[in-house]
Protein backbone atom coordinates (compact mmCIF):
# COMPACT_ATOMS: atom_id res chain seq x y z
CA UNK A 1 0.00 0.00 0.00
CA UNK A 2 1.00 3.62 -0.37
CA UNK A 3 3.25 5.04 2.31
CA UNK A 4 2.15 7.67 4.84
CA UNK A 5 5.40 9.46 4.28
CA UNK A 6 7.47 10.14 1.26
CA UNK A 7 11.24 10.10 1.44
CA UNK A 8 13.52 11.03 -1.43
CA UNK A 9 17.22 11.76 -1.58
CA UNK A 10 19.71 13.04 -4.08
CA UNK A 11 23.49 13.49 -4.19
CA UNK A 12 24.57 16.99 -5.18
CA UNK A 13 28.07 17.89 -6.29
CA UNK A 14 28.26 21.04 -4.17
CA UNK A 15 29.28 21.80 -0.57
CA UNK A 16 26.64 21.66 2.17
CA UNK A 17 26.67 25.47 2.60
CA UNK A 18 25.80 26.02 -1.04
CA UNK A 19 22.94 23.51 -0.95
CA UNK A 20 21.70 25.07 2.29
CA UNK A 21 21.52 28.46 0.58
CA UNK A 22 19.57 27.01 -2.36
CA UNK A 23 17.10 25.27 -0.04
CA UNK A 24 16.50 28.22 2.31
CA UNK A 25 17.04 31.50 0.45
CA UNK A 26 13.96 32.98 -1.24
CA UNK A 27 15.81 34.03 -4.40
CA UNK A 28 16.88 30.41 -4.88
CA UNK A 29 13.62 28.84 -3.72
CA UNK A 30 11.78 30.59 -6.54
CA UNK A 31 14.09 28.66 -8.89
CA UNK A 32 12.90 25.22 -7.78
CA UNK A 33 9.61 25.63 -5.98
CA UNK A 34 7.02 28.43 -6.13
CA UNK A 35 7.17 31.47 -8.39
CA UNK A 36 7.93 33.65 -5.40
CA UNK A 37 8.24 33.13 -1.67
CA UNK A 38 8.25 35.04 1.59
CA UNK A 39 10.17 33.22 4.28
CA UNK A 40 10.97 34.18 7.85
CA UNK A 41 13.69 31.63 8.47
CA UNK A 42 13.30 30.89 12.18
CA UNK A 43 11.07 28.56 14.23
CA UNK A 44 7.40 29.64 13.91
CA UNK A 45 8.44 32.00 11.13
CA UNK A 46 5.83 32.63 8.48
CA UNK A 47 6.21 31.24 4.99
CA UNK A 48 4.08 32.09 1.98
CA UNK A 49 4.63 30.28 -1.27
CA UNK A 50 3.09 31.99 -4.21
CA UNK A 51 2.28 30.51 -7.62
CA UNK A 52 1.08 32.92 -10.30
CA UNK A 53 -1.27 30.26 -11.62
CA UNK A 54 -2.50 28.63 -8.42
CA UNK A 55 -2.48 31.27 -5.71
CA UNK A 56 -0.72 31.42 -2.36
CA UNK A 57 -0.02 28.64 0.06
CA UNK A 58 0.59 29.33 3.74
CA UNK A 59 3.38 27.66 5.64
CA UNK A 60 5.19 27.81 8.96
CA UNK A 61 8.85 27.17 9.69
CA UNK A 62 9.35 24.42 12.28
CA UNK A 63 13.08 23.81 12.81
CA UNK A 64 16.14 25.58 11.43
CA UNK A 65 19.59 24.14 12.12
CA UNK A 66 22.01 25.60 9.56
CA UNK A 67 23.39 24.06 7.47
CA UNK A 68 22.02 20.59 8.16
CA UNK A 69 18.30 20.65 8.90
CA UNK A 70 15.28 22.70 7.88
CA UNK A 71 11.61 21.83 8.26
CA UNK A 72 8.29 23.54 7.61
CA UNK A 73 4.59 22.75 7.42
CA UNK A 74 2.55 23.76 4.40
CA UNK A 75 -1.13 23.82 3.73
CA UNK A 76 -2.68 21.40 1.28
CA UNK A 77 -5.13 23.88 -0.24
CA UNK A 78 -4.20 27.34 -1.51
CA UNK A 79 -5.62 30.36 0.24
CA UNK A 80 -6.42 28.57 3.54
CA UNK A 81 -4.92 29.35 6.94
CA UNK A 82 -2.56 26.80 8.37
CA UNK A 83 -3.81 24.18 10.84
CA UNK A 84 -2.50 20.77 11.88
CA UNK A 85 -5.21 18.93 9.98
CA UNK A 86 -4.76 20.74 6.68
CA UNK A 87 -0.99 20.72 6.37
CA UNK A 88 1.89 18.31 5.94
CA UNK A 89 5.42 18.46 7.30
CA UNK A 90 8.42 18.77 4.98
CA UNK A 91 11.91 18.08 6.36
CA UNK A 92 15.15 18.72 4.55
CA UNK A 93 18.37 17.08 5.80
CA UNK A 94 21.78 17.89 4.36
CA UNK A 95 24.79 15.68 4.99
CA UNK A 96 28.31 16.09 3.62
CA UNK A 97 29.64 13.17 1.59
CA UNK A 98 33.19 14.10 0.65
CA UNK A 99 32.88 17.45 -1.14
CA UNK A 100 29.29 16.61 -2.12
CA UNK A 101 26.01 16.83 -0.24
CA UNK A 102 23.38 14.20 0.32
CA UNK A 103 20.04 16.01 0.38
CA UNK A 104 17.08 14.09 1.82
CA UNK A 105 13.49 15.31 1.88
CA UNK A 106 10.71 13.68 3.89
CA UNK A 107 7.09 14.77 3.57
CA UNK A 108 4.78 13.32 6.22
CA UNK A 109 1.47 13.88 7.99
CA UNK A 110 -0.79 12.83 5.13
CA UNK A 111 -2.75 10.53 7.45
CA UNK A 112 -3.65 13.45 9.73
CA UNK A 113 -5.38 15.45 7.03
CA UNK A 114 -9.05 16.08 7.61
CA UNK A 115 -11.38 13.97 5.55
CA UNK A 116 -14.06 14.92 3.04
CA UNK A 117 -16.48 15.89 5.82
CA UNK A 118 -14.57 19.05 6.41
CA UNK A 119 -16.30 21.58 4.22
CA UNK A 120 -14.03 24.40 5.29
CA UNK A 121 -11.11 23.11 3.33
CA UNK A 122 -11.92 25.19 0.30
CA UNK A 123 -11.14 24.04 -3.17
CA UNK A 124 -8.87 21.15 -3.85
CA UNK A 125 -5.87 22.24 -5.85
CA UNK A 126 -5.45 19.47 -8.31
CA UNK A 127 -2.19 20.71 -9.73
CA UNK A 128 0.10 21.63 -6.90
CA UNK A 129 0.04 18.57 -4.67
CA UNK A 130 -0.64 15.99 -7.28
CA UNK A 131 -2.95 13.90 -5.16
CA UNK A 132 -5.55 14.15 -7.77
CA UNK A 133 -6.80 11.21 -9.65
CA UNK A 134 -5.98 11.12 -13.27
CA UNK A 135 -8.99 12.86 -14.68
CA UNK A 136 -9.73 10.09 -17.16
CA UNK A 137 -9.78 7.50 -14.41
CA UNK A 138 -11.99 9.71 -12.33
CA UNK A 139 -14.46 10.13 -15.16
CA UNK A 140 -14.65 6.36 -15.55
CA UNK A 141 -15.08 5.94 -11.86
CA UNK A 142 -17.84 8.50 -11.58
CA UNK A 143 -19.63 7.00 -14.53
CA UNK A 144 -19.47 3.55 -12.95
CA UNK A 145 -20.80 4.85 -9.70
CA UNK A 146 -23.68 6.75 -11.19
CA UNK A 147 -24.80 3.85 -13.37
CA UNK A 148 -27.92 2.10 -12.18
CA UNK A 149 -27.58 -1.68 -11.74
CA UNK A 150 -29.72 -2.18 -14.85
CA UNK A 151 -27.10 -0.43 -16.98
CA UNK A 152 -24.37 -2.90 -16.09
CA UNK B 1 -15.61 21.98 -3.11
CA UNK B 2 -16.30 20.63 -6.58
CA UNK B 3 -17.67 17.08 -6.92
CA UNK B 4 -14.40 16.02 -8.57
CA UNK B 5 -12.40 17.41 -5.66
CA UNK B 6 -14.70 15.81 -3.10
CA UNK B 7 -14.23 12.44 -4.83
CA UNK B 8 -10.48 12.79 -4.82
CA UNK B 9 -10.49 13.77 -1.17
CA UNK B 10 -12.69 10.82 -0.30
CA UNK B 11 -10.32 8.40 -2.00
CA UNK B 12 -7.38 10.06 -0.35
CA UNK B 13 -8.73 9.91 3.19
CA UNK B 14 -9.86 6.32 2.62
CA UNK B 15 -6.29 5.14 2.03
CA UNK B 16 -4.67 7.59 4.45
CA UNK B 17 -5.82 5.60 7.50
CA UNK B 18 -3.34 2.87 8.59
CA UNK B 19 -6.02 0.40 9.77
CA UNK B 20 -7.81 0.72 6.47
CA UNK B 21 -4.59 0.00 4.68
CA UNK B 22 -4.26 -3.18 6.77
CA UNK B 23 -7.80 -4.13 5.81
CA UNK B 24 -6.85 -3.66 2.16
CA UNK B 25 -3.65 -5.70 2.61
CA UNK B 26 -5.59 -8.53 4.30
CA UNK B 27 -8.14 -8.52 1.48
CA UNK B 28 -5.40 -8.60 -1.13
CA UNK B 29 -3.84 -11.61 0.64
CA UNK B 30 -7.08 -13.55 0.76
CA UNK B 31 -8.69 -12.43 -2.47
CA UNK B 32 -11.94 -11.92 -0.59
CA UNK B 33 -13.03 -12.15 3.03
CA UNK B 34 -15.98 -11.62 5.34
CA UNK B 35 -15.88 -8.90 7.99
CA UNK B 36 -15.65 -11.63 10.64
CA UNK B 37 -12.56 -13.13 9.00
CA UNK B 38 -10.95 -9.68 8.91
CA UNK B 39 -11.76 -9.01 12.56
CA UNK B 40 -10.08 -12.31 13.45
CA UNK B 41 -6.94 -11.26 11.63
CA UNK B 42 -6.64 -7.61 12.65
CA UNK B 43 -6.34 -6.12 16.12
CA UNK B 44 -9.69 -4.32 15.83
CA UNK B 45 -13.28 -5.14 16.69
CA UNK B 46 -15.82 -6.47 14.24
CA UNK B 47 -17.68 -3.13 14.49
CA UNK B 48 -14.51 -1.25 13.58
CA UNK B 49 -13.96 -3.54 10.60
CA UNK B 50 -17.51 -2.80 9.43
CA UNK B 51 -16.87 0.92 9.72
CA UNK B 52 -13.63 0.76 7.76
CA UNK B 53 -15.21 -1.42 5.09
CA UNK B 54 -18.02 1.10 4.72
CA UNK B 55 -15.51 3.92 4.13
CA UNK B 56 -13.53 1.81 1.64
CA UNK B 57 -16.74 0.84 -0.09
CA UNK B 58 -17.86 4.45 -0.38
CA UNK B 59 -14.50 5.38 -1.90
CA UNK B 60 -14.93 2.57 -4.43
CA UNK B 61 -11.82 0.72 -3.22
CA UNK B 62 -13.64 -2.36 -1.96
CA UNK B 63 -16.72 -4.10 -3.30
CA UNK B 64 -19.23 -6.43 -1.67
CA UNK B 65 -19.91 -9.85 -3.13
CA UNK B 66 -22.78 -12.01 -1.98
CA UNK B 67 -21.85 -15.67 -1.54
CA UNK B 68 -24.97 -17.50 -0.47
CA UNK B 69 -25.81 -16.12 2.92
CA UNK B 70 -22.39 -14.53 3.36
CA UNK B 71 -21.19 -11.12 2.26
CA UNK B 72 -17.56 -11.13 1.20
CA UNK B 73 -15.45 -8.08 0.50
CA UNK B 74 -12.81 -7.71 -2.17
CA UNK B 75 -10.47 -4.99 -3.40
CA UNK B 76 -11.14 -3.32 -6.72
CA UNK B 77 -7.58 -3.33 -8.05
CA UNK B 78 -8.02 -0.62 -10.64
CA UNK B 79 -9.27 1.83 -8.07
CA UNK B 80 -6.48 0.94 -5.67
CA UNK B 81 -3.95 1.57 -8.39
CA UNK B 82 -5.36 5.06 -8.86
CA UNK B 83 -5.01 5.76 -5.15
CA UNK B 84 -1.42 4.57 -4.85
CA UNK B 85 -0.43 6.36 -8.02
CA UNK B 86 -1.41 9.68 -6.47
CA UNK B 87 1.20 9.11 -3.72
CA UNK B 88 3.73 8.19 -6.38
CA UNK B 89 3.01 11.52 -7.98
CA UNK B 90 3.80 13.44 -4.81
CA UNK B 91 7.14 11.59 -4.78
CA UNK B 92 7.72 12.41 -8.43
CA UNK B 93 7.12 16.09 -7.73
CA UNK B 94 9.79 16.04 -5.02
CA UNK B 95 12.17 14.31 -7.42
CA UNK B 96 11.64 17.12 -9.90
CA UNK B 97 12.16 19.79 -7.24
CA UNK B 98 15.30 18.10 -5.96
CA UNK B 99 16.70 17.79 -9.45
CA UNK B 100 16.19 21.55 -9.78
CA UNK B 101 17.91 22.14 -6.41
CA UNK B 102 20.85 20.08 -7.65
CA UNK B 103 21.06 22.04 -10.89
CA UNK B 104 21.07 25.39 -9.06
CA UNK B 105 23.49 24.27 -6.33
CA UNK B 106 25.95 22.66 -8.73
CA UNK B 107 26.04 25.70 -10.97
CA UNK B 108 26.55 27.96 -7.92
CA UNK B 109 29.36 25.68 -6.69
CA UNK B 110 30.97 25.75 -10.14
CA UNK B 111 30.88 29.55 -10.22
CA UNK B 112 32.45 29.63 -6.80
CA UNK B 113 35.26 27.29 -7.88
CA UNK B 114 35.88 29.31 -11.03
CA UNK B 115 36.08 32.56 -9.08
CA UNK B 116 38.51 30.87 -6.76
CA UNK B 117 40.69 29.67 -9.65
CA UNK B 118 40.67 33.14 -11.23
CA UNK B 119 41.75 34.69 -7.95
CA UNK B 120 44.51 32.09 -7.54
CA UNK B 121 45.71 32.80 -11.08
CA UNK B 122 45.91 36.53 -10.39
CA UNK B 123 48.25 36.01 -7.46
Amino acid sequence: MGPQRIERDILIDAPVEVVWAVVTEPEHISGWFSDSVELDLRPDGRAVLHWDEHGSVQGRVERVEPPHFFSFRWVVHPDSDLAEDNSTLVEFSLRAEGGSTRLTVVESGFQDLAGPDDEKQGHFDSHRRGWELELGDLDDYLRQRTQTPADR
Amino acid sequence: MSPVAAEADELWSAVADPTRRRVIAALLDRGEATATMLAGELPVTRQAVDKHLAVLNRAGLVERRRRGREVRHAVRPQRLDTATRSMAQVAAEWDARMAAIRRIAESAARERREEHTTQEAKR
